[in-house]
């Protein structure tokens, strides 16, 4: 037993050794890709992040420098002390070196802590709250498709300025609602407007009747839905039966995803205006990732979480295979110095607080006249360059930042 | 403006309304748990799922054989009924003679796998089912606008439920199910077919399940997680109706749906949670619910 011991001190030691050496540790890549696969968001990352994953790694190749790349996935079922015991499990016994998606951006907080402490990188394409990239920001952690703050500016202010001056929020009540309301909140007073107030839901709720006839009742112009997934065409089905657009009130669905228009159908879903880092149709490269990730999906087209999770599995790998190493404070370095040029973002950079900055685009749903078939939902209303789409650097509030 | 409790008057009965339409539903499946206890001495946990597959048979109908809404309120639940009478033949028949938790134990398992099947085949965004054309739009009441096909839903709901309730408590077929539930081995006596009577009932009571979940497709998607996020929240209710009570699960299922619906309006963040503080309550003030008796 002592033996046995002194021998693991020993290989400690060495593997501490070489790892300062810059190497891949375990002869192995591994990537995890952890989200929710049963429970409300299940269609807009789910299966599919870990298909997109998996594509990614066979374009790659299948190796990084001669060692074989491998791919875990599970279910953190959206909750936060979950996602984090299965993040550290893989660190510490199954030696995962990435962990990509984690949507629902509670679960995404633990994970980015767990991370960052046992210097394992972290790409978020799921989760939204810009605390990722502000108070809680890490070393480890690059916040790839999307955030709170694009999806306000982009929805947010497009509303406001068609006349949408006085606002009132439904809000799924954790830590991603939170962040989206308030950055709402301030690009609608920034732009002139006013929020009345707001209700906030439980998550994954059935039944929004209650908080539409409040926000009927508040008498708003605008009412913004800062939830997600099911949550999101629950509303909106909800508020289409209780006639609120017919009542002269405009929805502002902040965040929605194509699973979701699908879900809805063009008929309820038409006309909606909302802020994506992907669509699918958008141009040759979009469309083949798209009908090859199809393919894979009985049909179903790449939301942008899709896509974030491919490039910036993509991104990730470039950066060990460039410096041999895959520590990920070393990975996630290297991945801020190498430009992005892809499908997904043809001018992506990673700032120093983790923020992949790219375009985002403001879409309109179609109706249904006007779409051609399958999936063809959206035209897109404007491109929103990234340097516009994302909360300046001189903003953030990152400790990396400061130094 | 009336105002109360810092509340405007018409929107407090806004919410008093939306409370008591969410309560039909709580109404209709508490109703089915209570039957199938009461019967059949069996925590039906699949209940929930069943309610699921009641919506989804009517989405099916009407994207694979164009049945419409009217059509698919009929046989949608005797499709789910149907599914109903093979589970109980082929597994839950076999179990009664065993502790309670064998059968809780099968309809909990049973729920997990008819979803599982729904979820890969359809996946979790929910498909939409159109309201019906006749019962689209709907009614300013002055205080609200109420959409017809709510206004629809409560008084289904509430014909159903009584008409069940009066079935049991007040016909002979009732009289010979509620004797046999206190004394099977005396009711088989006098050449009633016990065994065929349970299966009926099981059947009827999932029946009443599907048909909730038709009434719920226009309303919310029709969605595989459907009966897994409304099933916890209706075993509560049939607590504080108290165990097996058929009105109790009736008048607490719409008794709870109003509260929720003023926890919304005051407190909305507990309103996941309304419920099961009720539930302590009426638990620690009396432990068989509101309308329950010790059972025997």
């Amino acid at each position: 037993m002592r033996t046995l011991k002194l021998t693991a001190c020993a290989l400690a030691l060495g593997l501490g050794a070489t790892a300062a050496q810059a190497e891949i540790s375990g002869d192995t890549v591994k990537i995890g890709v952890l989200n929710d696969q049963s429970g409300l968001y299940a269609d807009l990352a789910g299966k599919g992040s870990v298909e997109a994953a998996r594509m990614a790694v066979e374009d790659f190749g299948g190796t990084v420098d001669g060692k074989k790349i491998e791919i875990l996935s599970a279910d953190h079922q959206n909750k936060p002390d979950v996602g984090s015991n299965i993040a550290r499990e893989w660190i510490d016994v199954d030696g995962v070196d990435v962990i990509v998606d984690v949507p629902t951006s509670s679960v995404a907080l633990a994970v980015s802590k767990v991370a960052n402490e046992k210097d394992t990188a972290f790409i978020v394409s799921g989760a939204a709250t810009t605390r990722l990239t502000n108070d809680d920001c890490a070393a480890t952690t690059v916040h790839y498709t999307y955030d709170t703050y694009a999806l306000a500016i982009g929805t947010g202010k497009a509303v406001v300025e068609e006349g949408g001056k006085s606002w009132f929020f439904i809000t799924a009540d954790y830590a991603f609602g939170h962040s989206l309301e308030e950055d709402t909140s301030a690009v609608v007073k920034e732009n002139g407007g006013e929020v009345l107030g707001s209700v906030r839901h439980p998550l994954s709720s059935s039944d929004f009747s209650s908080y539409l006839l409040q926000a009927q009742g508040s008498g708003a112009q605008v009412i913004g839905l800062a939830n997600a997934g099911t949550d999101t065409t629950n509303s909106i089905k909800q508020a289409n039966e209780f006639g609120i657009v017919q009542g002269g009130q405009q929805l502002a669905a902040l965040l929605m995803f194509i699973t979701d228009v699908d879900a809805l159908g063009l008929d309820v879903a038409q006309g909606l205006t909302l802020t994506t880092g992907f669509y699918w149709d958008m141009n040759d490269d979009t469309r083949a990732f798209a009908d090859r990730f199809a393919e894979r999906m009985n049909g179903q087209r790449p939301t942008m979480v899709h896509a974030g999770v491919y490039s910036g599995v993509m991104h990730y790998l470039k950066a060990v295979s460039e410096i041999d190493d895959d520590g990920g404070k070393a990975a996630v370095e290297e991945m801020k110095k190498l430009p992005i040029h892809d499908f997904f973002a043809p001018n992506g950079k990673i700032r120093a607080d983790g923020r992949m900055v790219h375009d985002m685009y403001l879409v309109q749903v179609k109706s249904p006249d006007e779409s051609q078939g399958e999936w063809d939902y959206y035209n897109v209303v404007r491109t929103i360059p990234g340097d516009e789409a994302y909360q300046p650097l001189s903003k953030s509030t990152c400790s990396l930042v400061k130094q | 403006m009336m105002e109360i409790l810092g509340v405007p008057a018409p929107v407090l009965f806004g919410q008093l309304l939306l409370g008591l339409i969410n309560g039909s539903f709580y109404a209709l499946l508490s109703l089915g748990l209570a039957v199938i206890f009461g019967m059949l001495n069996v925590i039906n946990f699949a209940h929930g799922a069943l309610y699921m597959t009641g919506a989804f048979a009517a989405w099916l109908l009407l994207n694979y054989l164009g049945i419409g809404y009217w059509p698919a309120l009929i046989l949608a639940p005797l499709l789910v009924g149907a599914l109903g009478i093979v589970l109980e033949r082929t597994m839950l028949a076999r179990l009664y003679q065993f502790d309670h938790l064998y059968g809780l134990l099968l309809t909990f398992g049973l729920a997990l796998i008819i979803q599982g099947l729904f979820r890969n085949a359809y996946g979790v965004s929910g498909q939409p089912y159109p309201i019906p054309s006749a019962l689209s739009g709907g009614t300013n009441l002055g205080f609200m606008f109420l959409p017809l096909y709510r206004g629809w839903v409560v008084i289904a709901s509430v014909i159903v439920c009584f008409g069940t309730w009066f079935v049991i408590e007040r016909t002979r077929l009732g009289a010979y199910l509620r004797a046999a539930v206190e004394n099977q081995e005396l009711v088989r006596a006098f050449g009633i077919n016990v065994p065929l009577m349970m299966t009926l009932t099981y059947g009827f009571a999932v029946a009443l399940a599907g048909f909730a979940g038709v009434l719920a497709a226009p309303i919310y998607q029709v969605n595989p997680l459907m009966g897994q996020d409304l099933i916890i929240v209706v075993f509560a209710i049939v607590v504080i109706g108290g165990l097996g009570s058929m009105l109790g699960s009736i008048v607490s299922g719409l008794g709870i749906g109003i509260v929720e619906g003023l926890t919304k309006t005051f407190y909305p963040e507990a309103s996941s949670v309304a419920v099961f503080v009720i539930m302590a309550i009426v638990l620690a003030l009396r432990p068989h619910g509101l309308f329950g008796r010790p059972r025997t």
